[in-house]
């Protein structure tokens, strides 16, 4: 007749206690409720009070579905808290779909796909979820930095590593160290001779003092490089972002650009880097190291720079007649209900190419289902057909102007099914070396606070982004 | 999981023989035990290789938990690698094994002593993240001197640590002065500890809303954009959102603080980038719009909000969310940008489906043919659920944009040429919604619809499709052989299509009256007598009265004119969308949802809102904090639809008019008709812990001079004035002379009178309802507060709700209906006659079982004055006895529908904790 369940827990508390007559059959539920009061000393569910914590816990997952790696920062949360990613990552069909912030009952879920791993982290309250996201970034950068590669392989390969690392860049959800070279002062990355000496001698990976660009005004620069041969590299390297449709108009296009820098001067250099256009550049941002103001007001770049490798600036050019298209597709790709077949035609001639090559040309085409096969014949490169992720891919290489590379041929469908309605866009691959489309060039590079002469160099590069033609 | 890592171990023995997956390849018998053994081993060596094997276990999820004495073992050591190994097992297990860890406390302490700052730092850190209250004793001091290190790694680390322990014991935090300390850090000469402690600052804050530790004032505001300069990306993300919190004082102070934070626009941390958009999308709204740098700064804002969407997708995807409200506020900062949100094929889907958000959003007379062109496009792709999307956005760029109506209905017409079904089920959705935006304008389309009527299997474009032939009814010719083919399946159709095919019908009935008699009355015959839908029957029932009593009167209802709709449907609500502002960057703003309406544990929420404007300083108002923030049923959109489903709204309606797609020709009574089922997704985290009932109640502890009468906890809001268009109510229960008692304070704070006040509850535990009518005669004026007290019986229908003791109340008043949640004390049900007679008492006590008891602890209380306590709530002291030292009291109380409850308290002489045994029972 009387059924109960109840709970009870030995701290100060507001209860409720309550009998629950639910017909008139006299059957009865009795249910205790236990709240926490105001007091934050008991042992209340974790999940109860504001939590200190940013990131509270992280999962790295594989493509399987396996957790390779947890690391929490405080309580351990079950793993059974991914179940919840799972199920979405389930429904996404494609990893790259998974929303990147999910919210279950009691925590957000916030992920990033990077090299066929999820690096997933639990959160349980407000914050800013770019915040979280970027963190997420700088961790598999860091592996990346670390290792060579960021992938499970490695990773577990590293475990200690790596979960010394996690604990050196974030404490209590605060971001403790996340340049790379406050870190490997740290946490010495692993070689192969040091892990033989190591061994023998017993040495460690660890740092024993605290790196002292950690708490300078330049938190970015170790003290005490030393070089033997010094030397300053830039690479201007530009993406050209595009839509154009089928009648080879230009739908959108966009340039990113980014000047990476391989810095291996000795002291503390005071670089200034100017440009012959400066005012191209009005869409920025910068490593920290750079000088705003002095941008602002002299629109150069001075800053003393990180040791090694790192990104000084990435910009963006938006505005349209200043990207220019370097090549033009002629295409045409029919489906024909009769027959179940299709026809494929595809020529590319250079268009704006500044007097340049296009080389490591390639177009990637992801046709609609229904095509089983494609036989084709290119005047020039190879291509591959692979029916299982329905991509065609032409690797056509150098673009010659005189004798234009042209794919052509029929494609075999799949009989009763209805022609395929979607058009299969073009995605195009190029680089064009000793250019940078947008036109931006750099005028000087001068050093200032050390004696010595560097060696300075800068390359320029455009490679193709996202660019796409329409069919 | 050891036969996994077993495996991997073996995939990897192969290549790299140096790697930490050896670690691995002990196996699962004895495994414990031989780490143990070499945890002991003397030498160093074997010690760290074996530490390092623990953390390996440890991070694949393997307890090794019960090595904890032997790791501790080690920490006493020179080697910084292996301390730092030791300690990271010690944060992971201390909780777990309380009584072990307090044999590291010494080497903490030593440590933190340490001459070396990287291990002073590391120590304290360390005893920050063990949530052991025998450690947290032992830290103050160390924490103290840390605060105070010559060293600023030090002092930025122990700032973290201040939060950390506040998170553990925020009462020791504040005994020991460590706040106040931690204010002092603002000023100190190193901006990472300047950084540090404005985080920990805002975070203790955050916890507790209302502490005003986060004192800002012009000075503090200056030290904070000297820091910013100058500190890490993560200090400045720190950094300019304490800065968002603050209100200058005037439009100068507005500006200068914009002017230093627009460098940080250029940051390479989008998060840094989307923080800094916060501080200036809101600081703005206090400059007046004619001042030159207003301009300046809206052209600065355009750029890096197009950077952020050439990041990675995840992060495209939350500047998406940000951009859509950022576009809602000032539309005129993006839009010359469209093409950046231009879709690419191989985005993501979720960055994809916003991007058309957006789109939409910027879409204008002067971009609509780029945008057309686009949407067509995307309508081809492969993604159904994007295509869908894509068809829906044509739909809304002609209701959007009117000059654009025609090449929209043109297009949707090519799109339904290709047949393809979930395109031409769309397409038809939206025309419809066309129709109604502007009648009697391409009703010529209306052939080339009616020619795929048989292909379309959605609910929703069935419904469409019938209200559009019943609308137009008259032109076309076979309006009723149309319907009637609908009719036959009539029993296998959903509830939305049955609807509005009896809608149709009626309608059809109206226009055409002589050829369609029989049809109407099949129709009328299948929902009234033939389904078990209320919703259809009521509908039915209606349809069929009106018509039957007077025909000219139901013509005039159900041909009545239909109000336009607008594309503002899907605009978030002002107050919202200004306090989403409010929030850029956090999880609200990617949600769409005000932070208090989801964020779990963060009590006390504070709304905020934008500054006005210096011309109309009336920010006063804008601070609503409540401590306990009751459960207000979010989103009055859905709920109107869900509950009400009405299509001729009132006139006066100011909110969003109810979805278009509910399309329902009927009126309901206003406000009654909603109960029939209770409302719906009620998301589980609404339910604010509110600490009423026995705490209150058994809140024994200043025993003197008590007032006799039961305990009424003081008013709490209810429903805060921004959720229910400027009428705010806050109340409390009590239970006076028998009677249950809802008190309640109406207040209106909007501009305009509210009159027509009535109250509903919803089906509830104990069957609360209303006694009367709720007792509001003369009109409420803006500003104006009435205290009203509404008796309530026990009567009404019951459900059970989770809790227990929560209510749903609906509040009608002539501007809208509004709903909220509220608890009522438990206390309020026990009844006068709840004294039980001794012998039964005792006979009751031995009857039920003990699975129906529980045990509670209370502390500091005295016993004769609890009694009498009691007793004023309904809590009767039967008896009274002294067992072995300890005194018993035994007390009854009887719930509204009958249930006793009875408890033993006992206490132990000269300690002041009571323990309480509640058992239940019931008579039928």
């Amino acid at each position: 007749m009387n059924q109960s369940q109840g709970f009870f827990k030995d701290i100060q508390i507001s209860c409720l206690v309550v009998g629950w007559l639910l017909s008139n059959t006299a059957s009865i539920i009795l249910s205790f409720r236990v709240w926490g009061g105001q007091s934050m000393t008991d042992s209340a569910p974790s999940w109860f009070f504001y939590s200190a914590e940013m990131i509270h816990s992280l999962f790295l997952i594989n493509h399987l579905g396996d957790i390779f790696l947890e690391k929490h920062w405080k309580s351990v949360i079950s793993r059974s808290v991914c179940d919840y990613f799972f199920e979405a990552r389930e429904k996404a069909v494609d990893p790259e779909n998974v929303p990147p912030v999910l919210q279950t009952p009691h925590h957000y879920l916030i992920s990033i796909y990077r090299g066929k791993l999820f690096f997933l982290s639990v959160i349980q309250t407000e914050v800013p979820p770019l915040f979280v996201i970027e963190f997420l970034h700088r961790v598999a950068d860091t592996f990346q930095d670390y290792f060579g590669e960021c992938s499970e392989s490695v990773i577990t390969d590293n475990l200690v590593i790596v979960y010394e690392l996690l604990e050196e860049m974030l404490d209590n959800g605060f971001p403790l160290a996340t340049e790379s070279n406050v870190l490997k002062e740290m946490i010495r990355p692993p070689n192969i001779l040091r892990s033989v000496v190591n061994t023998l001698t017993g040495g460690s990976n660890v740092g024993e003092t605290l790196p002292q660009g950690q708490l300078s005004n330049i938190p970015w620069r170790r003290a005490g490089v030393k070089y033997a041969n010094n030397e300053a590299y830039f690479d201007v390297t530009e993406e050209i972002d595009a839509i154009v449709d089928k009648s080879g108009t230009t739908v959108s296009a966009e340039i990113q650009g980014v000047i990476e820098a391989c810095v291996k001067l000795s002291g503390m250099p005071d670089l200034t880097m100017s440009f012959m256009n400066p005012r191209l550049l009005d869409d920025v941002s910068f490593h920290p190291c750079v000088r705003f103001r002095r941008w602002e007001s002299e629109r150069v770049l001075s800053f003393i720079p990180p040791d090694g490798n790192f990104t000084l600036m990435t910009y963006h050019i938006s505005s349209q007649n200043l990207v220019a298209i370097p090549v033009y597709v002629k295409q045409s790709i029919n489906f024909f209900e009769a027959g179940s077949c299709g026809r494929l035609d595809i020529t590319i001639g250079p268009k704006q190419t500044m007097g340049k090559t296009v080389e490591d040309l390639k177009v990637t085409i992801h046709m609609p289902k229904a095509v089983l096969n494609a036989n084709l014949t290119a005047t020039q490169g190879n291509y591959t057909y692979d029916c299982t992720t329905k991509m065609l891919v032409w690797d056509i290489g150098k673009l010659n102007p005189q004798k234009l590379p042209n794919l052509r041929g029929s494609l075999s469908m799949q009989t009763g099914v209805p022609n395929p309605e979607e058009n299969p866009s073009l995605n195009i691959d190029l680089k064009i070396q000793q250019l940078a489309i947008s036109g931006l060039k750099v005028s000087r590079l001068d050093m200032y606070g050390e004696k010595y002469k560097p060696f300075k160099g800068v390359k320029y590069v455009t490679k193709a982004g996202k660019f796409q033609v329409r069919t | 999981m050891q036969e996994w890592a077993n495996q991997l171990c073996e995939n990897r023995q192969f290549g790299s023989k140096m790697t930490d997956s050896k670690y691995f390849t002990t196996t699962k018998k004895g495994e414990i035990f031989e780490l143990k053994a070499e945890l002991n081993s003397d030498k160093k060596e074997k010690k760290k290789e074996a530490v390092k094997k623990v953390i390996a276990s440890m991070t694949v999820g393997k307890d090794v938990s019960a090595l904890f004495p032997d790791v501790v073992n080690c920490m006493q050591t020179d080697n910084l690698e292996l301390k730092k190994l030791v300690y990271l097992y010690l944060m992971n297990y201390a909780k777990s094994q309380p009584d072990m860890a307090i044999m590291a406390v010494n080497t903490f302490v030593k440590d933190c002593e340490d001459p070396n700052p990287l291990i002073r730092a590391l120590a304290v850190r360390t005893m920050g993240c063990i949530r052991v209250d025998k450690i947290t004793e032992y830290l103050c001091e160390p924490l103290r001197k840390c605060l105070k290190d010559e060293d600023p790694y030090v002092r930025k680390t122990a700032a973290v640590c201040v939060a950390k322990l506040h998170d553990i014991n925020a009462q020791l935090v504040e005994d020991q002065g460590f706040l106040d300390t931690l204010k002092d850090l603002i000023s100190d000469s190193n901006p990472m500890v300047v950084a540090n402690a404005v985080a920990a600052l805002s975070e203790i804050a955050e916890s507790h809303p209302n502490s005003n530790l986060m004192d800002l004032n012009p000075q503090t505001i200056n030290k904070l954009l000297t820091a910013l300069n100058e500190c890490t990306e993560w200090g400045q993300i720190f950094i300019l959102d304490c800065l968002a919190n603050y209100t200058p004082r005037d439009d100068r102070e507005s500006q200068s603080i914009c002017e230093r934070v627009t460098p940080r626009l250029s940051h390479a941390n989008s998060a840094v980038v989307l923080s800094a958009v916060k501080v200036l999308m809101k600081f703005m709204e206090m400059l007046p719009k004619d001042l030159d740098y207003y301009g300046t700064l809206l052209k600065k804002l355009a750029p890096p909000l197009v950077t952020l969407l050439s990041a990675e997708p995840e992060l495209q995807y939350v500047a998406l969310r940000n951009i859509n409200l950022i576009v809602q506020r000032r539309p005129e900062i993006l839009k010359h940008e469209m093409k950046v949100f231009f879709v690419k094929y191989n985005d993501p889907i979720y960055v994809k489906l916003e991007k058309l958000d957006i789109m939409i959003r910027l879409a204008s007379q002067a971009n609509i043919a780029q945008v057309l062109a686009e949407l067509k496009e995307y309508a081809t792709e492969v993604d159904v659920d994007f295509v869908r999307k894509a068809v829906r956005a044509i739909g809304r760029c002609a209701i959007k944009v009117e000059q654009s109506a025609e090449r929209c209905v043109s297009t949707l017409l090519d799109l339904i040429q290709t047949k393809v079904n979930y395109v031409v089920q769309e397409a038809i959705v939206v025309i419809k919604d066309i129709f109604r935006k502007y009648p009697n304008k391409y009703e010529s389309v209306i052939a080339t619809l009616c020619e795929n009527l048989d292909s379309l299997d959605e609910p929703e474009a069935r419904a469409a499709m019938i209200w559009i032939v019943g609308e137009y009814a008259e032109r076309i010719d076979n309006a009723d052989e149309l319907l009637e083919s609908f009719l036959e399946g009539f029993h296998d159709e959903s509830t939305q299509v049955q609807l509005q095919l009896l809608t149709a019908i009626v309608k059809l009935f109206l226009k055409k009256p002589t050829e369609t008699q029989e049809l109407v009355q099949q129709v009328l015959s299948l929902a009234t007598q033939d389904s078990d839908n209320p919703d259809l029957r009521d509908r039915g029932y209606i349809y069929w009265r009106l018509l039957s009593t007077d025909p000219v009167a139901a013509k005039e209802v159900v041909l009545a004119e239909k109000p336009l709709i607008s594309e503002e449907t899907d605009l978030i609500e002002p107050t919202l969308l200004e306090e989403l502002i409010c929030h850029i960057g956090t999880l609200a703003s990617v949600y769409h949802k005000p932070p208090s309406a989801f964020v779990e544990g963060s009590r006390g929420v504070q709304h905020k809102r934008l500054p006005g404007s210096t011309e109309s300083p009336d920010t006063t108002s804008a601070a609503a904090v409540s401590d306990a923030p009751p459960a207000v049923i979010p989103s009055q959109g859905d709920l109107l639809g869900d509950l009400l489903n009405l299509d001729l709204t009132p006139p006066t309606t100011t909110g969003p008019p109810p979805p278009a797609s509910s399309e329902n020709n009927l009126i309901l009574p206003a406000i009654g008709a909603g109960f029939g089922a209770p409302p719906a997704a009620m998301p589980a985290s609404f339910s604010a812990p509110v600490s009423g009932g026995l705490d209150d109640l058994f809140d024994l502890g200043g025993g003197v001079g008590m007032p006799m009468g039961a305990y009424s906890a003081p008013k709490t809001v209810w429903l805060p004035a921004m959720k229910a268009k400027g009428l705010e109510i806050s109340g409390t229960f009590a239970r006076r002379s028998g009677v249950i008692q809802m008190e309640m304070t109406l207040t209106n704070k909007a501009m305009s009178v509210m009159t027509d006040f009535a109250i509903q509850f919803n089906r509830n535990s104990f069957g609360l309802a209303p006694a009367g009518p709720l007792q509001v005669l003369t009109p409420l004026n803006p500003n104006q507060s009435i205290e009203v007290t509404l008796p309530l019986n026990t009567v009404g229908p019951v459900m059970k709700m989770e809790p227990l003791n929560n209510l749903q109340v609906a509040v009608k008043n002539n501007i809208d209906v509004f709903y909220f949640s509220c608890q009522y004390p438990i206390s309020m049900l026990f009844v006068e006659d709840g004294k039980m007679e001794r012998q039964v008492f005792l006979a009751t006590w031995k009857d039920i079982p003990n699975d129906n008891e529980a045990q509670f602890q209370i502390k500091d209380c005295h016993l004769n004055a609890a009694s009498n306590k009691l007793q004023g709530s309904n809590i009767f002291t039967i008896a009274k006895r002294t067992v072995d030292g300890q005194d018993m009291l035994y007390q009854s109380m009887k719930l509204t529908n009958g249930i006793w409850v009875l408890a033993e308290m006992r206490v132990q002489a000269g300690n002041p904790v009571y323990t309480v045994s509640t058992a239940a029972c019931a008579y039928s």
